[in-house]
């Protein structure tokens, strides 16, 4: 607001009147105290309701708006032009379409179960047989790749699956020449080079190993927590009652972190489904790899997006993108959701 | 001991102590055999790229590999200065990864106090739609909020990275949840009385009781600026501006790529996190895994 020196009532917050009168001066104040007291809140939850309507709400419903209008966003607004379910029709009829959304599944199924196949087993054993500190030890270490970029752990796994002479060629190699292995790895040094990352049976394996060694160390921790909940009393007792060390894993233990494994096979789903870095950088970002085997539905939606330029048929793709997620993640709360959070409410 | 301990106090006491008996002494072997192959393979990839950092390009991939530490260091760093401006690139990581974790400290913090302390109309509504964007995949909204960055001039700047997180539901949602258990209303009320405002009862009474909740995000923001990837991907453009995954993806498909080098820059990118966890590892495990034991 601006005060110019000749205005002598700028200075009151009330105006004029306020200044004349004592009583309507008191409520005059009293209604400023309640505009400041409903207003407070909104103060202190603005930032919020600012950044989720620019970055997140806008996107989405415009993210509606372009699914149905072709537009190259080069050469600016004035060329979008509606053209109704076309581009769902282009993206469903497009093959790299399929081909993603089944690599996308592949991957995170082959990628996903063994995660916890590894991890409740490890963390059992864990929490059971190893003493707290050597497995404070053990667990911080199987941690460590979840907090490393997945773009470096990506890039070191493409220098070792490198098909001239890297180092995991090199070890299966060295291996089939062993008295022992030599007898079933016979055939290594004649497949040679094996090309991990250029042949499109081997890059789905490939890239699930990198998944597979990321995430399972962050999943241990998840399934040790778990454990650590289940009280030693439970375990006693059904000693007592003759239970078997098999038996207290499946029956005690097991059903008992149902709430843990819950939120660690939702986290596997999610993170799963739009996978991109891995792929990404072991196809170093060339369409998909060979025969486009590597990629995924992010993937996929991102060359759709950035490198073709066509952001109505990326749009149109990203909400059947967020289509399959909601029905598998639906599926996956209707069967194990009831069991999964049953434990604790 | 922090409070930051994924594990409640009580039950930190029933660790089985003595399960060995259940356990022979073949089988302890087993376990122990087991963990340390685990460890192995969890460990080969960064010992490898730490070796590999001191070989050329032709040493990585030849035949035997070697498994001996190599003289090129000093050639890798001249080569990855050659490819990359590193150190640049370095401090504009540092840059996204700090302005990011400590506007989302503050200002999550805030809005968190905002749908703690008070009831107003709508509050609800607007939390529950919280809630639900949470859920909602950000591969859904990457293409329009791609176009929101253009439209507000802010493609190419760092801005358009870290901005965007700094009131992100999960961050008010810790730390509201966090308030909830640790702070009473009966506090607040006391302050009121005592006639501080309601920003001195936030900044000065609040704040300094929720520290392990804001060191817990700031964990989960720093890592998780420190590795971004497809957000840098999308907005970013010129090779002075990139933080450090954009600029060594960028550097993998070169003709020719100097492979020593680029091991070099990988090692030293996830350098910084490797020492931290050094030293912070029950803190940043119980961080990164927050959501789960809690939720």
């Amino acid at each position: 607001m601006a005060i110019t020196p000749h205005d002598p009532v700028g200075q009151s917050p009330h105006g004029p009147e306020t200044a004349s009168e004592k009583p309507r001066r008191v409520r005059g104040h009293a209604a400023r105290r309640r505009w400041i007291k409903t207003l407070t809140p909104w103060l202190f939850i603005s930032p919020f309701i600012i950044i989720f309507s620019v970055f997140t709400a806008f996107p989405l419903v415009f993210s509606g708006y372009l699914s149905f209008q072709e537009w190259n966003p080069v050469a600016g607004l004035s060329s979008m032009e509606f053209v109704g379910w076309d581009n769902y029709a282009l993206a469903l009829d497009d093959p790299w379409m399929w081909k993603s959304l089944y690599n996308t599944a592949w991957l995170a199924i082959v990628s996903g179960i063994p995660q916890h196949l590894i991890a409740i087993p490890v963390a059992y054993l864990l929490v059971t047989a190893v003493r707290s500190g050597v497995r404070q030890f053990y667990t911080a270490t199987f941690f460590v790749p979840f907090i490393t970029s997945t773009v470096a752990i990506s890039l070191i796994f493409y220098t070792i699956y490198s098909g001239n002479s890297g180092i995991l060629n090199q070890w299966l190699v060295a291996i089939s020449k062993w008295p022992v292995f030599s007898s079933f790895l016979g055939w290594v040094e004649e497949a040679m080079p094996i090309r991990w990352l250029n042949s499109s049976d081997l890059i789905k394996p490939s890239i699930a190993f990198v998944v597979i060694w990321k995430y399972t160390g962050f999943n241990i921790v998840i399934y040790s927590a778990g454990f650590l909940t289940v009280s030693k009393d439970l375990y006693d007792a059904a000693k007592v009652d003759g239970c078997n060390a098999w038996q207290q894993f499946w029956n005690i233990a097991l059903p008992m972190i149902r709430p843990f494994a819950f939120f660690a096979v939702t986290l596997t789903i999610i993170g799963n489904l739009q996978m991109f870095e891995e792929p990404f950088v072991l196809t170093s970002g060339n369409s998909g790899g060979v025969g486009q085997s590597g990629l995924t539905a992010s993937y996929y939606l991102y060359l759709v997006g950035w490198e073709w330029l066509e952001m109505g048929a990326a749009a149109a793709i990203s909400w059947v993108l967020f289509l399959f997620i909601a029905i598998v993640t639906a599926v996956h709360f209707y069967f194990n959701g009831k069991k999964g959070l049953g434990g604790d409410r | 001991m922090t409070t930051l301990d994924t594990q409640e106090p009580e039950l930190r006491v029933t660790i089985p102590r003595k399960r060995t008996r259940s356990f022979p002494r073949l089988g302890k072997f087993a376990t122990h055999a087991f963990m340390i192959v685990g460890l192995l393979v969890t460990i080969f990839p960064f010992a490898w790229v730490a070796l590999m950092a001191t070989h050329s390009r032709t040493e990585i991939y030849s035949s035997p590999p070697p498994f001996w530490i190599g003289d090129n260091l000093t050639e890798n760093y001249i080569k990855l200065l050659e490819v990359m401006p590193f150190w640049t690139v370095l401090f504009n990581s540092l840059w996204v990864a700090v302005a990011g974790t400590v506007g989302a400290v503050l200002f999550c913090s805030m809005c968190a106090y905002g749908f703690f302390a008070y009831d107003f109309k709508g509050k609800n509504v607007i939390f529950g739609i919280m809630i639900a964007s949470m859920m909602v995949p950000p591969v859904l909204g990457l293409i329009p909020f791609f176009l929101t960055v253009q439209f507000l001039g802010l493609l190419d700047t760092h801005l358009a990275i870290w901005l965007p997180g700094i009131a992100n539901a999960f961050g008010i949602f810790l730390i509201r949840q966090y308030m909830m258990q640790s702070i009473s209303r009966d506090l607040l009320d006391a302050a009121k009385v005592d006639g501080a405002s309601e920003f001195r009862i936030f900044w000065s009474v609040v704040l300094p009781l929720i520290k392990p909740a804001l060191a817990t995000l700031a964990i989960v923001m720093f890592i998780g600026l420190w590795n971004n990837f497809l957000t840098p991907l999308i907005v970013l453009s010129s090779p002075d501006k990139y933080v450090l995954t954009l600029a060594l993806r960028s550097v993998q498909s070169l003709a020719n790529s100097p492979w020593g080098a680029i091991m070099l820059g990988t090692f030293l990118s996830m350098l910084p996190l490797l020492i931290a966890f050094l030293f912070f590892s029950r803190q940043m495990m119980a961080g990164l895994t927050a959501g789960a034991v809690k939720g």
